[in-house]
């Protein structure tokens, strides 16, 4: 037990160690999301009128909690492929001939890799919060923690499918393509860019359901805005389920990875 | 269990599906190394060196056979296997970011390394004398240095086996030199027994205590490498002489000559131990008062066996994106 502790600590340092001292990756993760929003996010805001629907939201708030969504899609979703470039270049083989459980290796490398996406996420909310998009009468601490926990909880659902993408898929080159067909329709379907309530078609607001990032920012807009298309709870199981199936089929799949 | 063998293997055998039908990789091998002992695998690339290593040290499945290292079976008892063996890959297996230190300091960690974790990693990093550069980013390294760095690693838990696929590929003689001075000062200050692959015959020839040679999944000679170099017919000695027709007959007569043969400039003979059939040549023929204008000897290379057993054909291995890669990483790094 203390030494699968020990192991998922070791890869959670592993992981804090490269994003230190990788400084590209840092200004990329936080600057991305800022750049929708100034771009995005005034221009879709002026387009579709300053409010959404019948409330007093801004679209400039309203999109925060989607770009904070998006920036832990992309960093956890990269994070966990990023296995692929460990086989590629052999540190795989190092982690996978040490004798420590699968479930451990899969456990440290998602606790890494959504300590990252969190921080990044927590810096933008910092940054969205000090220029008043999100109003910090909005705010509560009760607020923020709970947006956290989806944060998590999202991150560890993304690194887990990266890592199912990684162990599926064996080359860096189809790693692209599957990136494009994937990753931005989770994020378009997430309600992240506009509402996805009843007044959407049917088809896109059932399809929206099959996305686990459109919990997570439902969930986080419950408890940052105070709007949202389902109650908070609702949004904390949906999340919590999805997170546990996809450790599950990661752990899964891991075990069979070989160092050939 | 008195004297467990390092690694025990009995009829392994390793099938991949490839368009349908199936490739052989390794065909039926079996072998054991005794403790404390250095094991060479020797064979033409694409024989099934890295196939039969990989499954060795539990990171590719067996089609069937058994393995058994220091006594543990390597499928139901992986766990066990993995604390008591370090490998070093053929491919560079390091974290390129991170300094020489934490590319250590994590593998002290998932080894569960903790007492004296600190002093150990200075031992090994004294040991491949690469102290100096403890805190440079590993990317920075030649590739001699990396595969340094990976034999301090590979040894940082004291495993009780070491495993070395194709240890000093691609480095300059110098750095192979040093390589195999770290590899036998391990084996005799620590007991610890020594698996490696090898298509340097020279390698192998300086390093192994045994030898097995393997092609198309299969050993097709094993042995000491003397005894395989004497199996393959012995010594070659060369004598200049204008007295041929009296010196054949005379040496028909002295035993530990296989061959006799009249060449152009003398005779040809071949025989075990050269270097001790000269002097009595030489006796006998000032005994007989025949003049010899010199002698040479000639000693069989690992690398005769080694063509005469697996033939002057090139192995072309189709370059797998791997391949490409680790060649590209090589170049650059150099």
């Amino acid at each position: 037990m203390s030494r699968s502790l020990d192991a998922i600590y070791t890869i959670w340092l592993r992981e804090m160690l490269r994003f230190i001292k990788s400084k590209s990756r840092i200004v990329g993760s936080g600057g991305q999301p800022l750049v929708w929003l100034a771009i995005v996010g005034v221009g879709l805001g002026t387009a579709f009128g300053l409010h959404i629907g019948s409330s007093s939201i801004s679209y400039l708030t309203f999109v925060s909690p989607g770009l904070i969504g998006m920036t832990i899609l992309f960093s956890s979703m990269f994070a966990g492929v990023s296995v692929i470039w460990d086989r590629q270049f052999g540190f795989l083989k190092e982690i996978l001939v040490a004798p420590v459980s699968r479930l451990s290796i899969v456990l440290g490398k998602i606790a890494g890799s959504s300590t990252i996406a969190v921080m990044t996420a927590l810096l933008i909310l910092v940054i969205v919060a000090a220029i008043g998009v999100i109003p910090l009468s909005m705010l509560s601490v009760a607020g923020i923690l709970e947006a956290i926990v989806f944060m998590f909880l999202a991150s560890m659902t993304f690194v887990s499918i990266g890592l199912i993408i990684a162990a599926l898929i064996n080359n860096i080159e189809s790693f692209q393509v599957l990136m494009n067909f994937f990753v931005m329709p989770l994020f378009f379907l997430s309600s992240a860019l506009f509402p996805i309530t009843g007044n959407v078609p049917a088809w896109l607001f059932d399809l929206a359901h099959i996305d686990p990032l459109f919990y997570s920012i439902d969930g986080m807009r419950a408890s940052l805005i105070h709007f949202s298309t389902y109650p908070i709870y609702v949004d904390g199981a949906a999340s919590v389920a999805f997170t546990i199936v996809f450790i599950a089929i990661a752990t899964a799949l891991f075990k069979r990875i070989e160092g050939k | 269990m008195q004297n467990t063998n390092a690694i025990e293997l009995k009829a392994l055998r390793k099938e991949f599906k490839v368009n349908g039908g199936k490739f052989v990789a390794v065909d039926g091998i079996s072998f054991t190394v005794k403790e404390g002992e250095i094991f060479g695998l020797l064979g033409p690339n694409g024989a099934g060196k890295t196939t039969t290593i990989s499954m060795l040290t539990t990171i590719l499945s067996k089609t069937s056979g058994s393995v058994k290292i220091c006594g543990f079976d390597v499928v139901r008892e992986k766990e066990k296997v993995r604390e008591l063996i370090g490998i070093i890959f053929q491919d560079p297996s390091l974290d390129d970011e991170l300094t020489a230190r934490e590319n250590l300091d994590f593998h002290a960690r998932l080894y569960g390394v903790k007492e004296d974790k600190k002093s150990i990693i200075e031992d090994v990093l004294r040991l491949v004398e690469l102290e100096e550069y403890a805190d440079r980013q590993v990317k920075t390294f030649s590739g001699g240095m990396k595969r340094r760095l990976e034999i301090a690693r590979g040894f940082i838990h004291h495993p009780k086996v070491l495993f070395l696929d194709e240890p000093t590929i691609g480095l300059d003689p110098q750095t192979r030199r040093k390589i195999w001075s770290y590899i036998t000062r391990l084996n005799k200050e620590k007991n610890l027994s020594i698996i490696l692959t090898t298509h340097y015959m020279e390698e192998a020839d300086e390093l192994c205590d045994r030898i097995a040679i393997i092609d198309h999944g299969k050993i097709i000679k094993m042995g000491t490498p003397e005894g395989l170099k004497s199996s393959f017919g012995g010594d070659v000695i060369r004598i200049g002489t204008k007295e041929k027709k009296e010196l054949h007959t005379l040496l028909k007569k002295v035993s530990g000559i296989k061959n006799i043969k009249e060449s152009e400039t003398g005779i040809e003979i071949s025989g075990n131990d050269g270097s001790r059939l000269m002097p009595i040549i030489a006796k006998a023929a000032n005994k007989n008062k025949l003049e010899i204008d010199y002698m040479t000897v000639k000693r069989p290379t690992l690398e005769d066996v080694f063509i005469g057993l697996t033939g002057r054909d090139i192995r072309d291995e189709s370059a797998s994106s791997k391949d490409v890669l680790r060649a590209f990483t090589r170049g650059r790094h150099r």
